[in-house]
């Protein structure tokens, strides 16, 4: 299985990338000329292209970004199967992409692991607590809140918590990136306001989900043996119904940290944060072909990786699927 | 994005056929629920709101990207100045001087068409891919499927970008790429519906009687799917308001002058310290538009499906 995955995998970079390569030679535009000062002479630019490869074929580019020569003659030949793997370098400011992606990663890892751990706590016990007392008070407050959660806006809260908490009750510092290795508490306490901002509006969906589906596996013929058997009812609902309805919620897990890995842009921008998304999103429209196409790896890396991860997950906490 | 998927997890009811009589009844019971009674009044105000914006204009007096009152809006240090009843600035004006109910009003007509229009077109592509997958099975659902899998790994801010790029901003395009972003869910969820439908007695009943593939996707699959089809088309379309809002946000939608939430909410945050009013004003007519639209899909499905309303743990 995991052979037939990682196959998969490299036809999807493939694809992705390949897909990438093409829709950048549809924009119009001389990234060489884009690069220069102005009244840059002809040799120059000429020049320039043959080191961004310009002036090759476009699938002559693509190859390169698997594995090509070395262009800027610093003694690195570019691509990915080269070793060190090289992601070629900006078109902008010349630096490695690897390197800016390397840079930017922490970023963005930090940003998804406080809002994962968040959102699974806040999301997964709501959607528990609903599901328990279906109908009750408590239940349909917590489910206002989840439908608020899912029509909202990142942005929108984003910048509310911004607002009420930054700069009118002044509790949260200035939203920016602190190392872990530096300083963890201030790490944390900087990423605060993202990470709830990422959290409500997931645990929201993820809530109304786990609630759902454990309501389904309800009805289920196990549910009722284990009641018949005279079980407690907190063993009937952890062990025969919250274990088995975490399927959906699981798949979507999958899904979304992967998607946040290749960077959770809107956050990102809200907030001011130098991660990936706010990288790719620069690079989107500065059209700086090397990075977009190394985020655009990241992103169906990281995507497939949190696939496989939620795969194995699934094995272990649904009997079925053995 | 993940709603999409909280829509595909939560509306797992197994397709029922709907006959006249039925689809009445559905309909006495979404009308019983009063909370969808309000957001779908809700929702016809907002589509007054927006085919009435020129209206509104011309009662205030102010064109959307009129920018004669930039001198009296505005402060001496460039800021925004707030409600202004005697100029008939009723919530007050942006950074340029721009009346922002007249421009929250224009915003949602840009808001509704996209939301609508891509939806409808993400259904259409998603249930055509979703249906011959799941129906016909074998190599066809396994490229199908790949596809699928492919275009929900694609980055659609590099898409929007590039198709951006080359044919221009206008409406049709932003359509176009939210309907991109949305159909490979619906094909997944239809996809699913069709695997269970197909193995029914009445379609093996057709296919005996010597029915084509065709025929009984046409005439069997498809009818099956439309209780569903209308529940999550109705869930999407706050989905896709967000994505279009959140596109112009980024600076990837319909470019400026054009009012739209999500660029408004974007130059607000400049000055959301001393003008609120820029995030508070089209904030909420973003946030309760799409509120409205997830109230009506929820009644939808427990109309459709009375046992999800009932189910006890």
């Amino acid at each position: 299985m995991i052979v037939r995955r990682v196959v998969w995998l490299g036809v999807m970079i493939v694809i992705i990338t390949a897909l990438t390569y093409t829709l950048f030679f549809v924009i119009p535009g001389d990234p060489a000329v884009q690069a220069l000062p102005r009244g840059a002479s002809p040799q120059t630019i000429a020049e320039v292209r043959h080191r961004m490869a310009l002036d090759k074929p476009v699938w002559i580019q693509y190859l390169y970004f698997f594995h090509g020569p070395d262009l800027i003659g610093n003694g690195h030949a570019s691509g990915i199967f080269n070793w060190p793997p090289n992601l070629g370098y900006s078109f902008k400011n010349q630096q490695p992409v690897l390197d800016t992606i390397l840079d930017r990663l922490p970023v963005t890892v930090s940003l998804a692991i406080g809002g994962v751990i968040l959102w699974l706590l806040v999301g997964l016990s709501v959607g528990i607590v609903s599901a328990v007392r279906p109908r009750s008070v408590r239940d349909r407050t917590a489910m206002v809140f989840a439908l608020v959660g899912v029509s909202m806006p990142q942005f929108l809260l984003g910048i509310a918590l911004l607002y009420f908490f930054y700069f009118t009750i002044p509790i949260f510092p200035a939203p920016t990136y602190v190392p872990f290795t530096e300083d963890p508490l201030s790490w944390a306490w900087h990423l605060v306001l993202p990470w709830c901002t990422l959290a409500l509006t997931y645990a929201a969906a993820y809530s109304r989900i786990l609630r759902s589906s454990m309501l389904e596996v309800a009805n289920e013929s196990w549910v009722l043996l284990a009641r018949a058997k005279g079980l407690p009812r907190r063993d009937v609902v952890w062990r025969h119904v919250v274990r088995p309805a975490l399927s959906p919620v699981m798949t979507m897990l999958g899904m979304d940290i992967g998607i946040l890995i290749s960077g959770a842009v809107v956050v990102e921008i809200v907030f001011g944060l130098n991660g990936i998304g706010n990288l790719a999103i620069h690079a989107l429209t500065t059209v700086d072909l090397p990075v977009i196409a190394g985020t655009v790896l990241v992103a169906a890396v990281s995507v497939a990786i949190a696939n496989l991860v939620v795969d194995v997950g699934y094995r272990l906490l649904d009997a079925r699927i053995q | 994005m993940s709603s999409v998927a909280v829509a595909a997890a939560e509306g797992a009811s197994v397709p029922v056929a709907m006959a006249p009589s039925q689809l009445r009844a559905v309909f006495r019971r979404f009308w019983r629920d009063r909370v969808a009674r309000f957001s779908l009044v809700y929702i016809a105000f907002v589509i007054v709101a927006a085919v009435g914006a020129p209206l509104v204009a011309l009662l205030t007096g102010h064109p959307p990207d009129d920018l004669s009152h930039q001198y009296e809006m505005t402060t001496e240090f460039g800021l925004p100045k707030g409600p202004n009843w005697a100029l008939h600035f009723l919530v007050g004006a942006d950074q340029f001087g721009r009346d922002l109910l007249v421009r929250t009003v224009y915003g949602a007509q840009i808001s509704l068409l996209v939301g609508v229009a891509s939806t409808a077109v993400a259904l259409v592509l998603g249930c055509a891919v979703g249906v011959v997958s799941g129906f016909l099975r074998g190599a066809v659902d396994g490229l199908l499927s790949r596809t699928v899998d492919v275009v929900l790994a694609f980055p659609i801010l590099m898409l929007a970008l590039a198709i951006r790029a080359v044919f221009g901003a206008s409406l049709w395009i932003i359509i176009v790429v939210v309907a991109f972003a949305t159909w490979p869910y619906i094909s997944r969820i239809v996809r699913g519906l069709a695997l269970i439908i197909r193995e029914q007695e009445y379609v093996q009943a057709s296919r005996a009687l010597g029915a084509s593939d065709l025929r009984i996707m046409w005439e069997h699959v498809l009818p099956n799917l439309i209780g569903p089809l209308i529940v999550y088309g109705t869930l999407i379309i706050p989905v896709n308001i967000l994505l279009e809002a959140s596109l112009s946000y980024l600076g990837l939608g319909l470019p400026p002058p054009t009012a739209t939430w999500g660029q408004m909410l974007a130059d607000g945050q400049a000055y959301y310290a001393t003008a609120p009013w820029l995030i508070a004003v089209p904030g909420f007519a973003l946030l309760s538009t799409t509120i409205a639209f997830n109230l009506v899909g929820d009644s939808l499905r427990d109309a459709l499906d009375p046992r999800t309303g009932q189910a006890t743990l």
